[in-house]
């Protein structure tokens, strides 16, 4: 107890520092000053809200001249409409959300992102029960544990006994759109189990025709708590739920999406595009607090990581015990009790050009809703091109992100190099199935999975 | 009466004088009994608090709430502390920004941090004391005006009977879609989602007042209303000096119902809508799932108790205060 509250008043004393120190202003009028000073933002309790935190904590808003509240939602669509209809002035975003909104899946609303918040940073956990049955079937290292990563290959068996029993296979996730829904379905699928079809023109939005497990939507604060009432038995969320069910004993980590895709993209930082028109300079500004609090939560190999986790764990921001949010925070991850490995990049903020907007991470996004049927019907590459460019800010980012160099507060070798890079990553091929993705062929790339829809299809 | 005294002497149990003796009385049966009867709580709470294994820890007994409890004093304390700084920073800011660019208008905002436990006690307190406020001006005097009239009671008693009973979590979703139709503006007075539980407060607290008013209002005793009609007071005169005072026991035996449903109902709606207030808090630390926040739950869950305690002690001070009839309230 009084460890924590040292601790606690250590950190206040250290950002109070840090906040009077960094307050210099001679570079505003470059800049122009906000249009808009005070600013309500959302967040899901989730680590990868750290940029919004950090920013706030370490004042890096301030020094922009913007006020920020930092609110918690409920869950994914309640910060959504917030957003849409003004109490939010923008929000950490699952990727596929500003994305769904423009082309109109689900709430209709042109949302932008200038900013990326994160790679990786997700796990699959499943119940005790299911690790138990599906445990024989997952090959074994010399020293006898598990061999990484663990295919859903392994879980196809027990899917097939619980179906067999008659007892549906449930699953959660967080959101139709969000890059959770699309992990656990590209993981199931390359296992072979079916995750199911949306099919929006039909009016079915479930997501389970024809599906082997059942996926359902539950907010991510309360997954470890469905999970132990035995709602689902297995589920696909950010940190700190899946380390929550290893502390409570409720549930075994099996997969994180590091190794699902490594370096995938994660969560955006979302405004809607009014805004953004609107209000120009604040837009600016706020994605240079953005992009500082996330050189920050990176620097020197993450040595300020366990400041962060102490911010963190405040239960204004993500609330969970320090220990849980440290866990993957610090580089390991812990998956059946007392199995913790090294995993450096289970959440990376910064490097690996993580927070540049490419038009490659949207592109594959929206392969995915098609893959799955949100997108009902086949779309031209050009199309997937152009809703990239729509949603996608890179030009935002950059001019952010050169001004920061230009003040000496950024260095230039940090960020893709803005005069030549088109916002198209090299073909990727570090997926768990080793198909490559390539973001210039989407529709070569959805062609190329055993189990989903392909060009021509519509249900 | 010498009698007595020599009697208890001789039984040598008390030799106190008659007064002193019934204050002890009193002392036992006000002091000493209650004391008792939570001492004995205590012991059981903690009994089973110790034998109950969560997912989140054990279930938290009397010791760590009163931790908890100095916690949440210490977090409020560095708060505050930052909020200050807070201020200072920005006044530096306003100062600096308006040597640059005189045309600005410096402003001081609020503080952005988060809000405390005690904050959220206070915005609890202050909705739903508006919520019942705005409820009793409505009740009360539509509840005399069906009181006086038996042909309005009869035209309106099924729609209340009916209204009556519906939750606080049915109206929530529907005064909120409502509020922020209805309720837009670039700077508002107060926040939307005050107003959303401020109303839904009212909603259901409005009830019992009525319903007491007009019970109150209508069994007046005759021989008064006959002495009104003798001495032929004009009808707000005939309100005021006869049905008011006569209808006040019962308006308040309204009223303290009335302020009990406002705080729970307040409670649900601040939980269901994430608006700020205790319901929030405790919605939150739920969903934080840290080790410490069954013990902050339970903590609040303790301070609710207490505010609608003595919210509830309150009315009835109140009421005494206010009342001709002193009996007619005592419990």
């Amino acid at each position: 107890m009084e460890a924590i509250r040292n601790g606690f008043m250590a950190v206040v004393l250290a950002i109070t520092t840090t906040m009077t120190v960094g307050s210099g202003s001679a570079r505003a009028e470059s800049l122009g000053w906000p249009e808009k000073e005070e600013l309500t933002f959302g967040f899901i309790k989730l680590t990868d809200m750290a940029p919004i935190a950090i920013a706030y904590e370490k004042g890096y808003f301030e020094d922009e001249g913007l006020y920020v509240t930092i609110e918690a939602q409920a869950n994914w669509k309640v910060l959504l409409d917030g957003v849409i209809d003004g109490r939010l002035d923008g929000a950490h975003m699952l990727a596929g959300q500003p994305l769904a909104a423009t082309i109109g899946f689900g709430t209709e609303a042109h949302i932008i992102t200038p900013f990326s918040m994160d790679l990786n940073g997700n796990g699959i956990t499943v119940s005790n029960a299911v690790w138990d049955a599906m445990k024989p079937h997952v090959p074994k290292r010399a020293d006898g544990k598990p061999e990484h990563p663990i295919s859903a290959a392994a879980l196809k068996p027990v899917v097939e006994q619980y179906r067999a029993e008659g007892k549906p296979f449930n699953m959660g996730m967080v959101f139709p759109v969000s890059t959770h829904n699309y992990e656990l379905r590209y993981w199931l699928a390359a296992g072979g189990i079916h995750p199911g079809y949306y099919a929006p023109h039909k009016g079915d939005i479930s997501g389970q025709l024809q599906a082997e497990a059942l996926l359902s939507v539950t907010p991510p604060p309360q997954m470890p708590a469905t999970l132990e009432a035995g709602t689902i038995y297995g589920y696909c969320v950010g940190e700190p739920w899946n380390q929550q069910a290893v502390f409570k004993g409720i549930g075994v980590p099996v997969i994180t999406d590091y190794e699902i895709w490594k370096n995938n993209p994660e969560k955006v930082f979302g405004i809607t595009a009014e805004f953004a028109e609107k209000y120009p300079n604040t837009t600016l500004r706020l994605t240079r607090a953005l992009i500082r609090a996330a050189m920050w939560l990176d620097e020197n190999d993450n040595a300020n990581r366990p400041e962060a986790v102490q911010i963190l764990s405040q239960s204004q921001y993500v609330g969970a015990d320090a220990e849980v949010i440290a866990n993957s925070m610090t580089g390991t991850f812990e998956y059946e009790k007392g199995d913790r490995r090294e995993v450096p990049d289970f959440n990376v903020f910064f490097r690996y050009f993580a927070t540049y907007p490419y038009y490659s991470d949207a592109v594959w996004y929206l392969t995915q809703m098609r893959r799955w049927g949100q997108i009902d019907e086949d779309r031209p590459d050009s199309w997937y091109r152009e809703v990239a460019e729509k949603v996608y800010r890179p030009d935002l980012y950059a001019a952010a992100a050169k001004s920061l160099v230009d003040e000496g507060l950024a260095d230039a070798a940090d960020f893709p190099e803005f005069g030549t890079e088109d916002g198209y990553r090299e073909p990727q091929s570090e997926f768990i199935d080793g198909v490559t993705y390539d973001g210039t062929q989407p529709n070569a790339y959805i062609d190329s999975f055993p189990i989903g829809l392909k060009t021509g299809d519509r249900l | 009466m010498g009698k007595t005294i020599t009697l208890s002497r001789a039984t040598g149990v008390s030799s106190l004088p008659a007064p002193v003796r019934r204050v002890m009385s009193i002392g036992l049966k006000n002091v000493v009994v209650p004391l008792l009867g939570i001492v004995l709580f205590l012991g059981a709470w903690s009994l089973a608090a110790r034998n109950i294994d969560t997912s989140l820890g054990q279930f938290p007994g009397p010791a760590t709430v009163a931790q908890q409890f100095v916690s949440l004093y210490d977090e409020h304390r560095a708060e505050r502390e930052k909020a200050e700084a807070f201020y200072e920073r920005q006044e530096q800011r306003n100062a600096e920004r308006v040597a640059q660019d005189p045309s600005y208008e410096p402003k001081i905002r609020d503080y952005t941090g988060k809000e405390t436990f005690f904050d959220q006690v206070r915005t609890s307190l202050i909705t739903v004391m508006c919520g019942f406020l705005l409820a009793a001006l409505v009740a009360i005097p539509f509840g005399i005006a069906i009181g006086l009239s038996e042909t309005l009671y009869t035209a309106v008693n099924p729609v209340i009977q009916v209204l009556k009973p519906i939750s606080p979590l049915a109206w929530l979703p529907l005064v909120t879609m409502v509020v922020s139709a209805l309720y837009v503006s670039e700077d508002p007075l107060v926040p939307k989602s005050f107003l959303n539980s401020m109303i839904t407060v009212t909603l259901c607290c409005l009830w019992p007042m009525l319903i007491n008013t007009a019970v109150g209002v209508a069994s007046i005793s005759q021989d008064l209303v006959n002495v009104s009609r003798v001495l032929s007071l004009p009808p707000l005169t005939h309100v005021r000096r006869i049905v008011l005072p006569a209808a006040v026991p019962a308006i308040f035996t309204g009223m303290r119902l009335s302020i009990g449903i406002a705080w729970m109902v307040l409670i649900a709606a601040e939980m269901l809508a994430q608006n700020p207030g205790l319901g929030k808090f405790v919605w939150d630390e739920f969903q934080n799932g840290s080790s410490e926040s069954l013990g902050r739950i339970l903590t609040a869950a303790i301070v609710i108790g207490f505010i609608g305690f003595l919210l509830d002690r309150g009315m009835l001070t109140l009421q005494r205060f206010v009342s001709w009839d002193r009996n007619s309230a005592t419990r």
